[in-house]
C-alpha cells in the first residue's frame, strides 16, 4: 500500500544544507499499521510529510496503492491519503465551525450529500450533533482531535497518516483516541502509518515499527520484539531503557561521579 | 515536624469570570519537607496553579484564600509583590517546561545566571561569574566557559533546561518547583536532566515539587505523590507504590496508559464519577 | 430545532439563542460569535464612544436633509455674512452668508463618501497583492513587494498632491489619489499575516485535501487577515480624513461650493482672528470624527487581538 524507495529530503543548500531524511526505504502492506519511532530531529515527521505530498522536493520514489506518485498530486491521489496532525489546536481553522471544516473537503471533491456525510463522520468519531456548529475554541483538546480525525476520514482515504496524534493530549483522552483509531482502522480496513516518540503508544497501535535516528532508519522491528526487549541496534536499546522512566539507581549511572568541587555553593559561599 | 519547609492548608484559588467564577483550586492541602514531592494530574486539575500560587505568580485577578500558606515562618498570604520578589529565586525557585521562553533572549545564558547570583547574594561581578561557571559545571554542561557566552537560542532544549536549573539553584533556595521540567525533551535527555535535578536537590537537602502529567516519571522520581483532580488532591501515596493507588481516578489513569510489555486490544477508558468532585475524605 | 428560535419572548431568548453552546446552524454559530465579540467590545467605554461618534456621522450623513435645509448650505446671503452663532444660525455663517451648521451636516456626507470609497479601493488592492505575495513567496513575492515598495517610497501627501494636480481637482480624483497612496501598508500587513499562517497545520490539511491555492487564500487565509485589516483601516480613517481635508484645504479636493470640511477651513482661515468660528467649527468636526475612528479602531483591536493591546 505504501512503498518508499530511497527517499531523501534536504533543506537549505551549501553550508547550511541539512539532510533531514537520508535514503529511507520501507514497505507497508494494505491494512497494516506501521510505526516510525525516533526522537526530535530524527526525520520521522518529515518522512510522513513526504508521503503526504507536503514536501515537493523529496527525492526517491514513493508509491501509494501500487502507483508511483509524482511531485504534483492529483485530486485522486489526495483522496487516497489523509493525515492527522499532532497539535489539535493548530490543525483546525480557528474561525471555521466544525461543520465548515468537514464540508470543505466534500466541496473540493464534489462528493455531494454534505449534510449526511458530515453527520455520519461526526457520529463515527463519537461526537454528537451538538458539536457540529461549534468553533474549535469551544471544544476540548480531545474533541478537536476527533474533529481532525473526522476531517481526515470524510474523504474515505485508504491510508491514514498519524503525526503524534496523542502527544498533546491528557492520558485519559489519549486512551480514548487510541481506541477510536483502533476501531476505525478495523471498520474501514485502513492502512496506518504512525509517527511517535512514545514507544508504548506506537507499540500499542502498530505491528511493525521502524526506528529512526538522524534521518535514517536504524532498525526495523516489531511490537512483540520491543515488548520483550529483543532488539538489535544499540540505539533502540537505549530508547527502550529511556522509555522505562527514571530509576534512581540508573540515574546515578547516568551521572558519572563528579569532581570534588562539584557543588559551587560549598566552594564559594 | 521541624523539617517542614512549606505548609499549604485548604488553598482555594478562584478566577472571577464574566458569567461565573472559575474555581481552579478547591481546598488543596499538603506539607513539604526535605523530599521530592510529585503532583500529578491532567490539564485543568490545578496542579500548575498550586505551584504558581506558592511563587506568587498568579494573575492579579485571581482570588487566593487559604487557612494556611506558609514557607518556613513566612506567611505567604500576607506577602505583597515586593515581598514575593525578594522570595523568588532566593528561597523558592521554579523551573518551567520550555527554557526558551523562560530565559531572556537578549542576554547570554551565563550572564543571566550570574545576575541571579548578584541580585540575591549581593556578590561582586567576578564572584558571580565564578559561581555561574561552577554552577554550569554542576549541571554537567561540557565546556561551561563556552556555554556561558551562548544566547538562549543557541542552546539545545536539554542544555537550556540544564542552564535553567543552574540559574534556579544558584541562590541556594530552600524549595524548587519544577513544572513539567522535562516534557519538552527527548526521553534520553529527559533522564539526564532528571538525574542532575535529583542529585543537586538531594545533596543540598532541598524540597522539590515536581509537577507533571506523567505518572511513570513521578512514581520513579519522587518520594511522595499527590494526585489532583478538578482542583483538589484526591489521593496522596508513596511514590513507589503508586501502582497500588486506591482512588478510582488514579487507578483509571494508570490503567489507560498503553504498556510495552502488556498489549491489550483496547485500553480501558477512564469513567469520570461526579462523586469525585464532592469526595474530600478519601485518604 | 431549526436555525431560528421558536419562541422569541423578549430579549432574553434572543440572548440565549445567540449564546447557545450548541448552535444548530452555521448562521447561529456565526451570529453567536459576533455577539460574544460585541459583549467584549461593549465593556470598553472609550471604544463605545468611538462607535457612537461614527454612528452619529453615518446618521447625520443619511438624514442630512431632515436635519438642515439643503439650500442653507449653498445659498449665499451676503447681508448675513460672517455672523456669529445665533438661534437662526447655530454655528454662525461664513464669508458668503451660508449657514455653517448646514454645511457641516452636508459635509459629513462628503467625508463619509471619501472614507467609504477609499476603503473600497484600498482593501481589495492591499489584500489582492498581499495574500498571494505571502502565500506563494519566491518570485511572486519579490515582484509584488517591489511594486509595493515603489509606492511606499513616496511621501503620502506629496504623491496625493501630484495625482490630484495631474488628474485635476475634485472629490473623485482626491479619492483616487488617497487610495493610490494608502494601499501599500495593507499589502504589507496582509503579506505578513499570510506568512505567519502559511505553515499552519490547518493550511497543510487543506492542501492535503486537494484545495487549490485560490481556495486556500479565499476560505482559509482571508478570514484571518480580515480582522487585522479592518482594525488597521479604522485606525487609518483619521489619516484619510485629514489627507482629504488637506487636499480640500489646498484647493485640490472638493471644489466650491461643495461643503467639504477641509475646503471650509481653507476659506475660513482668512477670518481666523475676527470670525474664528468659520474655520474652527469644521476643524472641530474633523477632530471629533478622526477621534471617533481612532477610538473605534483601538476597541476593535482589543476584541480581535487581545494580545497586542
Amino acid at each position: 500500500m505504501i512503498a518508499l524507495q530511497k527517499v531523501g529530503v534536504s533543506f537549505g543548500t551549501g553550508a547550511t544544507r541539512i539532510d533531514a531524511v537520508r535514503d529511507v526505504s520501507f514497505v507497508v502492506d494494505a491494512g497494516e499499521s506501521f510505526g516510525l519511532v525516533g526522537e526530535s530531529g530524527s526525520g520521522k515527521s518529515t518522512v510522513l510529510r513526504a508521503i503526504a505530498g507536503l514536501i515537493a522536493h523529496a527525492r526517491g520514489d514513493i508509491a501509494l496503492a501500487g502507483k508511483p506518485v509524482g511531485r504534483r498530486r492529483s485530486k485522486a491521489d489526495r483522496k487516497l491519503v489523509q493525515m492527522v496532525f499532532q497539535d489539535p489546536y493548530g490543525s483546525l481553522h480557528p474561525e471555521h465551525t466544525v461543520d465548515q471544516i468537514l464540508v470543505d473537503p466534500i466541496a473540493i471533491h464534489r462528493l455531494g450529500d454534505a449534510g449526511r456525510r458530515v453527520a455520519r463522520a461526526l457520529a463515527e468519531v463519537g461526537l454528537g450533533p451538538e458539536h457540529r456548529f461549534r468553533y474549535p475554541h469551544q471544544l476540548s483538546g480531545g474533541q478537536r482531535q476527533r474533529v481532525a480525525i473526522a476531517r481526515a476520514l470524510i474523504l474515505e482515504p485508504r491510508i491514514l497518516l498519524l503525526d503524534e496524534p496523542t502527544s498533546a493530549l491528557d492520558v485519559s483522552v489519549q486512551a480514548e483516541i487510541l481506541n477510536l483509531l483502533t476501531r476505525l482502522r478495523r471498520e474501514h480496513g485502513l492502512t496506518m502509518l504512525m509517527v511517535s516518540h512514545d514507544l508504548a503508544v506506537i507499540a500499542h497501535l502498530c505491528e511493525r515499527i521502524a526506528v529512526m535516528s538522524h534521518g535514517a532508519i536504524v532498525e526495523q522491528t516489531t511490537a512483540e520484539r520491543l515488548a520483550t526487549s529483543t532488539v538489535d541496534h544499540p540505539y533502540t536499546q537505549e530508547l527502550l531503557r529511556s522509555n522505562k522512566g527514571f530509576r534512581r539507581e540508573e540515574g546515578e549511572g547516568l551521572c558519572p561521579s563528579t569532581p570534588a568541587k562539584a557543588d559551587p555553593l560549598q566552594s564559594i559561599t | 515536624m521541624s523539617d517542614t519547609l512549606l505548609t499549604v492548608r485548604d488553598l482555594r484559588v478562584v478566577y472571577p469570570g464574566e458569567q461565573e467564577a472559575f474555581v481552579a483550586l478547591r481546598g488543596v492541602g499538603f506539607t513539604l519537607g526535605r523530599e521530592r514531592l510529585g503532583i500529578v494530574g491532567e490539564s485543568g486539575s490545578g496542579k500548575s496553579t498550586a505551584g504558581r500560587a506558592i511563587m506568587g505568580l498568579l494573575p492579579r485577578s485571581a482570588r487566593i484564600e487559604a487557612s494556611e500558606l506558609r514557607l518556613g515562618t513566612t506567611d505567604l498570604l500576607r506577602l505583597d509583590e515586593r515581598g514575593f520578589r525578594r522570595l523568588r529565586g532566593k528561597r523558592v525557585a521554579m523551573v518551567l517546561q520550555d527554557p526558551r521562553y523562560a530565559l531572556n533572549p537578549m542576554m547570554t545564558v551565563g550572564r543571566q545566571i550570574a545576575e541571579t547570583h548578584r541580585t540575591h547574594l549581593r556578590s561582586t561581578a567576578a564572584a558571580a561569574r565564578k559561581a555561574a561557571l561552577a554552577m554550569l559545571e554542576a549541571v554537567r554542561l561540557h565546556d561551561p566557559a563556552r556555554v556561558y557566552d551562548l544566547y538562549p537560542h543557541e542552546v539545545s532544549g536539554g542544555m537550556g533546561q540544564r542552564a535553567m536549573i543552574a540559574m534556579m539553584l544558584i541562590a541556594d533556595p530552600e524549595i524548587l518547583i519544577a513544572d513539567e521540567p522535562t516534557s519538552a525533551l527527548d526521553a534520553t535527555v529527559q533522564l539526564q536532566v532528571l538525574a542532575i535535578l535529583d542529585e543537586l536537590v538531594r545533596r543540598r537537602g532541598m524540597g522539590l515539587i515536581l509537577i507533571s502529567h506523567n505518572l511513570h516519571l513521578v512514581s520513579g522520581f519522587c518520594d511522595r505523590v499527590l494526585v489532583m483532580y478538578a482542583g483538589r488532591v484526591v489521593e496522596t501515596c508513596v511514590a513507589s507504590r503508586l501502582a497500588e493507588a486506591r482512588h478510582p481516578y488514579t487507578r483509571g489513569l494508570l490503567a489507560s496508559l498503553p504498556e510495552l510489555g502488556h498489549r491489550r486490544p483496547e485500553l480501558p477508558q477512564l469513567q469520570r464519577d461526579p462523586a469525585w468532585l464532592a469526595d474530600t475524605a478519601f485518604p | 430545532m431549526s436555525g431560528v428560535p421558536l419562541a422569541r419572548t423578549g430579549g432574553r431568548s434572543w440572548r440565549d439563542w445567540l449564546l447557545a453552546t450548541a448552535p444548530a446552524s452555521r448562521r447561529q454559530a456565526r451570529l453567536g460569535n459576533w455577539y460574544r465579540s460585541w459583549l467584549a467590545f461593549r465593556r470598553n467605554g472609550l471604544a463605545m464612544t468611538g462607535l457612537a461618534i461614527v454612528l452619529l456621522l453615518i446618521v447625520v450623513a443619511a438624514a442630512a436633509p431632515l436635519i438642515a435645509s439643503p439650500d442653507a448650505a449653498i445659498l449665499q446671503s451676503l447681508s448675513d455674512r460672517l455672523r456669529p452663532a445665533s438661534a437662526a444660525h447655530w454655528f454662525g455663517t461664513d464669508e458668503l452668508g451660508r449657514d455653517i451648521f448646514a454645511r457641516i451636516v452636508f459635509g459629513s456626507r462628503i467625508t463619509l463618501a471619501i472614507v467609504a470609497m477609499v476603503a473600497a479601493i484600498v482593501v481589495p488592492i492591499g489584500l489582492g497583492i498581499g495574500l498571494p505575495s505571502g502565500y506563494f513567496g519566491g518570485i511572486v513575492d519579490a515582484v509584488l513587494m517591489r511594486i509595493t515598495d515603489i509606492f511606499l517610497a513616496f511621501p503620502r501627501l506629496i504623491l496625493a498632491l501630484a495625482f490630484s494636480a495631474a488628474l485635476g481637482p475634485g472629490i473623485r480624483n482626491a479619492v483616487i489619489a488617497i487610495a493610490i497612496t494608502s494601499w501599500p501598508p495593507y499589502a504589507r500587513l496582509a503579506r505578513a499575516e499570510t506568512m505567519t499562517r502559511r505553515k499552519a497545520e490547518f493550511i497543510q490539511a487543506a492542501e492535503l485535501q486537494g484545495a487549490s491555492p485560490l481556495r486556500i487564500l479565499w476560505l482559509q487565509i482571508l478570514p484571518l487577515c480580515l480582522s487585522s485589516v479592518i482594525v488597521r483601516l479604522t485606525l487609518d480613517m483619521a489619516g484619510i480624513i485629514l489627507t482629504a481635508a488637506g487636499l480640500g484645504f489646498l484647493g485640490l479636493g472638493a471644489q466650491p461650493p461643495t461643503p467639504e470640511w477641509g475646503a471650509m477651513i481653507s476659506t475660513g482661515r482668512d477670518y481666523l482672528l475676527d470670525q474664528w468660528w468659520v474655520a474652527t467649527i469644521p476643524g472641530i468636526a474633523i477632530f471629533i470624527v478622526s477621534l471617533g475612528f481612532n477610538l473605534l479602531g483601538d476597541g476593535l483591536r482589543d476584541v480581535f487581538d487581545p494580545r497586542s493591546g
